[in-house]
């Protein structure tokens, strides 16, 4: 298992850690923006893939050299390295200089979804529609497509994701007469007051300064807090009264402490998981693994569940995390990159291999139909299928959900803003309208047009 | 100079009379030539960047519409915003609170071995420097264990005799587990520049007074602080520079209590969030630069203080006799 957590690992850090992200200055309209208009032909494809080659790939996904030798085998003239420069926002501090320094930049790189309008604002990304990315998009569930393409343009490739439902322990909730996973948030409200009354226990904990989980839980409720054009346009809605009513709804539940607010992926709260100080977790499809590592000793007590409803009968969800592999604009073979990228998280055998050896949930329709990923057993959650739950999960994602291109900005005035609210037990709401101040003038600053 | 000096030795190899001056030349070559390489780094690594920095906060950049000369616009952004303004006075505070003590602390450890009374005063000397060898990195994180809340052993002491779970590491009580980190790293720092200043006095004066009946407080009183006076100033200077530098304490101690730490807590760690996550890499160039003027103003002015102190108190012993 312990590949599991390193795996696991890697990605809540990528997904979870604030981004800070080093940048050159401004756009310095680096490449030529890659918007080649003609298509790609099968004869141009085939002489690439045919002509040595060397491709530079830089990701943190541990063992992915088991993928890349997959592709290497089908496509024997092209040598491919792959470089881990770091994981999450090390990782984009170095790409961002390579790209500003106009040389050093790998040929494919793997990036979050929610920094992907980041590199699309630098024009640093491919546009990957002439090389027959469209063709592709019918293969994975359809919000991860529109992640990495919003608009007419591809700039990426899905790797993974993170659909978000509610993993808890079966037993502490039994303990407190509760005897099956809260439907909606108001049975979830009611469960946590019985809970910490008969058991002493939290039944979640609300990571103070994770911003990727309060989107999430945004996400989930409908809320669009970002939009962007892909140019210079961006919206910023992040204190509507939707938000506002999830907001209050932690708000309350914390000042009557039912929920704890410990920093997460803290050794507290790793030390909270394994030893039930949290009866539960409200997270992503890649923790259900995470877990496993952390928490072993607790084996078998776990369950998997979606997350409680808004309105009862409801079946919708957000998202948390998750990573694309992108092609530069700088790259000089883009015809070979492309089908790296492609290949990796499209060939069925390279991406049934990220979801059970790397153990990224995976967007691929091919992945998430075979009965070798859905139908396993996991020992863990009592012998539940949780693969299949978070299938199914997945297809309830809102689809329009999208990022703005300073999301460094965004998660570093989150700590500054909520995180320090939610710590002290303040109030949620009115910390919004700090947050959405902050963020406007900052977009307004660096010459954005604020809707 | 227009000529090297090897040059110019060459020219005249025979001339008697200028013997002595192309022995001086050789040594100074030879001189030149030792320090070249400090020189050498000390301007590619230090002085061109610097240079490069000071160019760059000239210059406004923005995600849309790129950069653009922009004069003094930074620095003038700069002394209004609050965030930075903040981050100053809070490191005015710590240094007014911490640095005495940490100070105090090192004078009396120095005091103490120089006193050649404590026994195992090697032992004692090494282990008050140790967590100068401990770098800042790993000291950060240690104590960010030792603060924990629920596991840290500081917090289960506290629980075990009944005082609840002091919470070392909320946004009330950070600034003083940060001094307590830094106290506890650079004490054995500062002891070892006192000691060597105390060890270089002659004894013969603590022979003559005491002949005069002076006892081991009146001796550390009159003639080893006043003494090490020099010393004491460059440590205060040190603090200085290093209070207003701090960057690594704030920047681990993120991670583990990021709704205290915020942003803009050291004016170091607001740089480099404003590079890094702001994508403001001009305004903290700025922001930096600023830095350099307030910390080397601050150390010029304590200087100039103590110097103008001494030469009063100087004058002052020298009228009455």
């Amino acid at each position: 298992m312990k590949k599991a957590r390193k795996t696991a690992l890697a990605l809540v850090t990528g997904a979870a850690t604030v981004g800070l992200v080093l940048t050159g200055c401004a756009p310095s309209g680096g490449g030529d923006g890659g918007t080649t208009s003609d298509a790609i032909t099968d004869e141009q494809r085939e002489e690439a893939l045919n002509t040595p080659t060397d491709l530079t790939f830089w990701t943190w996904v541990p063992d992915i050299e088991n993928e890349v030798a997959l592709f290497e085998e089908q496509y024997p003239a092209i040598n491919v390295t792959v470089e881990n420069v770091g994981q999450g926002l090390e990782h984009y501090q170095k790409l961002r200089s390579a790209l500003e320094a106009g040389e050093g930049a790998p040929d494919v790189a793997q990036v979050e979804y929610q920094y992907i309008p980041s590199f699309v604002l630098t024009e640093s990304l491919l546009d990957l529609t002439p090389y027959g990315a469209d063709g592709i998009a019918d293969d994975y569930v359809g919000w991860a497509w529109n992640q990495v393409s919003p608009n007419e343009e591809v700039w990426a490739v899905p790797q993974d994701v993170g659909p978000m439902g509610n993993l808890y322990r079966e037993d502490i909730l039994s303990e407190a007469g509760i005897a099956e996973a809260p439907e909606t948030w108001d049975d979830y409200a009611a469960a946590a007051k019985a809970v910490k009354d008969e058991t002493g226990s939290y039944i979640s904990n609300l990571g103070a300064t994770q911003a990727g989980q309060m989107i999430g839980f945004m996400w989930q409720a409908g809320v669009q807090p970002f939009t962007y054009d892909g140019a210079e346009t961006v919206g910023i809605d992040v204190n509507n009264d939707t938000a506002k009513e999830v907001a209050n709804y932690w708000t309350e539940l914390i000042q009557q402490d039912l929920i704890s607010v410990d920093t997460d992926f803290s050794d507290q709260w790793y030390q909270g998981l394994a030893n039930g100080k949290y009866a539960g977790w409200l997270t992503a499809a890649w923790g259900p693994i995470f877990l496993q590592g952390t928490a072993e000793s607790t084996s078998g007590l776990w369950r998997a569940a979606p997350l409680p409803q808004w309105s009862a009968g409801e079946q919708v969800s957000g998202n948390w995390g998750g990573s694309s592999d992108a092609v530069l604009a700088t790259s000089e073979n883009p015809i070979a990159a492309y089908e790296l990228a492609k290949f990796i998280n499209h060939d069925e055998e390279s991406a049934m291999k990220l979801a059970t050896e790397q153990f990224l949930y995976p967007p691929q329709l091919s992945v998430l139909e075979n009965p070798d990923f859905i139908d396993q057993e996991s020992e863990f959650y009592g012998g539940q299928q949780v693969n299949k739950l978070f299938a199914d999960i997945s297809e309830t994602v809102d689809t329009d959900f999208q990022w703005v291109p300073f999301m460094e900005y965004v998660y570093s005035t989150y700590e500054e803003t909520i995180g320090s609210v939610v710590a002290e037990k303040g109030d949620i709401a009115a910390a919004l309208d700090e947050w959405q101040d902050q963020l406007v003038s900052y977009a307004e600053g660096q010459g954005f047009t604020v809707e | 100079m227009s000529q090297s000096p090897a040059l110019a030795a060459e020219r005249h190899p025979t001339a008697p009379a200028r013997r002595g001056n192309a022995n001086k030349r050789r040594q100074n070559r030879a001189a030149y030539l030792f320090i070249l390489p400090f020189f050498l780094v000390f301007l590619t690594m230090l002085v061109i960047p610097l240079m490069y920095a000071g160019y760059l906060s000239l210059f406004e950049s923005k995600l849309i519409g790129g950069e653009q000369f922009a004069w003094f616009a930074n620095y003038i952004r700069a002394i209004q915003d609050s965030a930075f303004i903040g981050s100053l006075l809070r490191m005015g505070l710590f240094f007014i609170v911490q640095v005495p003590i940490m100070l105090g602390l090192a004078l009396l450890f120095a005091l103490a071995l120089d006193s050649g009374r404590a026994r195992g005063a090697k032992g004692v000397r090494l282990l008050v420097f140790m967590p100068y060898a401990v770098p800042a990195v790993v000291a950060t994180l240690m104590w960010g264990y030792l603060y924990g809340p629920d596991f840290g052993p500081l917090a289960q002491v506290a629980r075990a005799v009944g005082w609840g779970t002091p919470d070392f590491l909320s946004a009330g009580n950070i600034l003083g587990s940060m001094m307590n980190i830094v106290t506890w790293e650079f004490v054995g720092y500062n002891m070892i520049i006192m000691y060597a200043a105390l060890r270089a006095i002659p004894s013969d004066l603590y022979e003559a007074a005491e002949i005069d009946g002076a006892g081991q407080f009146r001796i550390a009183w009159s003639i080893k602080i006043p003494a090490i006076r020099p010393a004491i100033i460059l440590t205060v200077i040190f603090s200085i520079i290093g209070t207003f530098q701090l960057f690594a304490e704030p920047s681990l101690l993120n991670a583990i209590a990021p709704d205290a730490i915020t942003r803009s807590f050291t004016p170091n760690y607001y740089a480099y969030n404003l590079a890094f996550q702001n994508r403001e890499l001009n305004y903290a160039a700025s922001i930096a630069f600023l830095l350099g003027i307030v910390i080397a103003v601050l150390s010029y002015a304590f200087q100039l203080a103590t110097e103008r102190r001494e030469r009063r108190a100087l004058t002052e012993t020298e009228t009455p006799s």
